[in-house]
């Protein structure tokens, strides 16, 4: 009894020495910051940098919350998500839709169509920025030629900024869409066939009801995916432009608070929304994914 | 309804040929079924005939037509699947009218058939269900509904009783037989079990490695199987087959001469000696034997001997005769008139002379 008992202690023990490694980075990295987040939302940054913070309460995370640049950020963030999500999901299952077939060559498409998921940010920022140049970019030589330019136009900026995170999240949602294509079974397929469905009601009403469960795993992924877009807009746009905000989805002014306007207060309170609304994001996936596992086997 | 025929049918993946050069002609109104062990070549036949996979060589006609290029949904056949390939996120009732709603038939004509199917099947209660709550039987009878509720010229039925346990399988097979017969629907049905094939079939297609090995009644193919895999596949245990030689008027098995009464070998020599278990029993005097195993299944009981060459024979006994020890030395006596002679190098069938 006692050697069974310090045999389970000797086991418990090593779990947690092998452990150890991850919780301690998640620690440093994760945990530690997360709370602090929490920290620095109560406290208000002085005007000049320099001077200590002082304690506000929920002060700060009124007055920011009630901001006009919030709104707008909130505004610009949703319609940038309702930009990139819905395209990016449609356009990843079509390119799946059609790769899923057994062709000579597909092999290739398909790595293709999956590539814009291992491309850098920065070099697709840079890439679509040169597309978008308004000299010697592709919009004029096409005979367009937006005033003001694209990328610093009111209307046209988060559109152009939303269209690199459409391509960039085309290669993983085709890669959600090709694995859930690849897991409906064949034998209902056929007999969708045998029974006279043609292409378009095979795919409305057998193809798409059955690959749902993914549809809405692409959506909360793709949703959390652009809800953290940073990288085209920082290159596109922030530096040389930083009075220009349209462009200021929510983790961008984050960013912009902490390291342009050197306010970690306001930063962190903005952090919190943007943590809260992605918490109410995966909780949903969560509890509609239960309700569909009847789905899987049969 | 219609017949289908296979015309030279042959279908290779990857230049390994699963059917190989397939002559069957399926009689209008007939059940067929397609016997063979796992890799045989009958579900790619079956297949074919649905059109989902296209022959590398040969037709394949339904009634009078050539299908080979004609589309799955266009060929009015309905298949049945091991899987029952319901759609998951339907009611039944939209699941067995869905082939109907493909064909663009009116509504109320669609629910009376619905209806009618769904009666047929039992499944009248459960038509405001999805599959998901509903058990193997079940779902079962929910593909074969919307199988019948199409009334197609064929049905296709790729192993459907797989999936169910014992006890249902039984009495499934039963509901489809007797479904059969009513409809008289061309039905070809593939399965591996060849008691399934015994009792559903109005004829039997016994195929091995892409080949056609016999078509024939199923007491027909029991009673003068074409080859020693026939022979061995038929039958539960399968038949005996055990090397003798062959002389004029009698074979001879590990020293004992069986004198043939009705007929003498055409052949001299090494023959393959086939005997069923039925057919042979323990006896005072006969073939030297050791006992290896006795399986008792309450109504009869086999005893596994082995012969001094090495050879199992199987002996059915009533569960009352007297069952041998392990071990023990036996004589098995094998009635000459239900002695089956195969070729020893091909297995083919050898017919007694006068």
């Amino acid at each position: 009894m006692s050697a069974l008992r310090s045999r389970r202690h000797r086991e418990w023990g090593l779990a947690y020495l092998l452990l150890a490694p991850a919780l301690l980075i998640f620690a440093v990295f994760t945990f530690y910051p997360f709370l602090r987040n929490f920290k620095l939302a109560l406290y208000q940054n002085p005007p000049y940098p320099g001077l200590p913070s002082h304690y506000v309460g929920l002060h700060q995370v009124g007055s920011v919350l009630a901001s006009t640049s919030f709104h707008q950020s909130l505004v610009s963030t949703l319609l940038y998500v309702v930009m990139v999500v819905p395209v990016g999901l449609i356009g990843g299952l079509l390119l799946a839709v059609a790769a899923h077939k057994a062709i000579r060559g597909m092999a290739w498409f398909r790595l293709v169509f999956s590539s814009t998921v291992v491309t850098s940010v920065a070099v697709a920022a840079v890439v679509f920025g040169t597309l978008m140049d308004p000299v010697v970019g592709l919009l004029p030589w096409l005979g367009v030629n937006p005033h003001p330019a694209i990328l610093e136009n009111p209307t046209w900026a988060l559109p152009a900024v939303s269209l690199i995170a459409v391509w960039q999240f085309l290669g993983l949602s085709f890669v959600i869409m090709t694995a859930g294509l690849q897991s409906l079974p064949d034998e209902v397929l056929e007999a969708a066939r045998l029974d006279g469905a043609g292409g378009w009601t095979m795919f409305w009403r057998v193809t798409v009801p059955l690959l749902s469960p993914t549809l809405f795993f692409g959506l909360v992924v793709g949703t959390i995916y652009a809800f953290q877009s940073f990288g085209q807009i920082d290159i596109l746009i922030g530096p040389q432009n930083s009075q220009f905000t349209h462009t200021d989805v929510l983790l961008y002014s984050v960013y912009q608070a902490l390291s342009i306007q050197d306010n970690p207060g306001v930063a962190a309170v903005l952090s919190i929304v943007l943590f809260a609304i992605l918490l109410v994001f995966t909780l949903a996936q969560l509890r509609f994914l239960e309700r569909r596992v009847t789905y899987a086997g049969d | 309804m219609a017949r289908v025929n296979f015309e030279g049918v042959s279908k290779a993946f990857d230049g390994v040929l699963a059917v190989d050069d397939l002559h069957l002609d399926v009689h209008d109104g007939e059940l067929l079924v397609l016997l063979g062990p796992s890799g045989c070549g009958k579900t790619t036949a079956l297949r074919m005939v649905a059109g989902l996979e296209d022959p590398t060589a040969g037709t394949v006609s339904i009634g009078d037509v050539v299908v080979n290029d004609v589309e799955p949904k266009d060929r009015d056949v309905a298949m049945v699947f091991q899987s029952y390939a319901l759609y998951p996120h339907m009611t039944l009732r939209r699941n067995i009218e869905f082939p109907l709603r493909q064909q663009r038939v009116p509504a109320p004509e669609r629910a009376r058939r619905v209806e009618e199917a769904a009666g047929t099947l039992g499944l009248l209660d459960l038509l405001d269900r999805k599959p998901g709550q509903l058990s193997g039987g079940q779902r079962q009878r929910v593909a074969l509904a919307r199988a019948i509720v199409r009334d197609p010229q064929v049905f296709l039925m790729d192993e459907p009783l797989s999936n169910l346990d014992a006890t249902l399988r039984i009495q499934t097979r039963a509901d489809i037989v007797s479904l059969q017969r009513r409809l008289g629907t061309t039905t070809i049905y593939v399965t591996h079990d060849q008691v399934e094939a015994m009792t559903m079939g109005h004829r039997i297609a016994v195929m091995r490695d892409g080949r056609l090995q016999q078509v024939a009644a199923p007491q027909d193919l029991y009673e003068r199987p074409a080859n020693t895999f026939v022979a061995s596949f038929l039958g539960s245990p399968g038949m005996n087959l055990v090397p003798a030689s062959a002389e004029h008027g009698a074979i001879i098995i590990e020293g004992t001469r069986i004198g043939l009464p009705d007929g003498t070998p055409t052949v001299a020599g090494p023959v393959t000696v086939g005997v069923r278990p039925e057919a042979a029993t323990l006896a005072p005097e006969g073939i030297p034997a050791s006992v290896l195993l006795v399986e008792q299944l309450g109504a009869e009981t086999h005893v596994i001997c082995a012969l001094a060459d090495g050879s199992r024979v199987v002996v059915r006994q009533e569960h009352r005769a007297v069952r041998p020890d392990l071990g023990e030395s036996v004589a098995i006596r094998v009635d000459p008139l239900q002695l089956h002679l195969f070729d020893t190098d091909t297995g083919a069938r050898l017919e007694l002379g006068r």
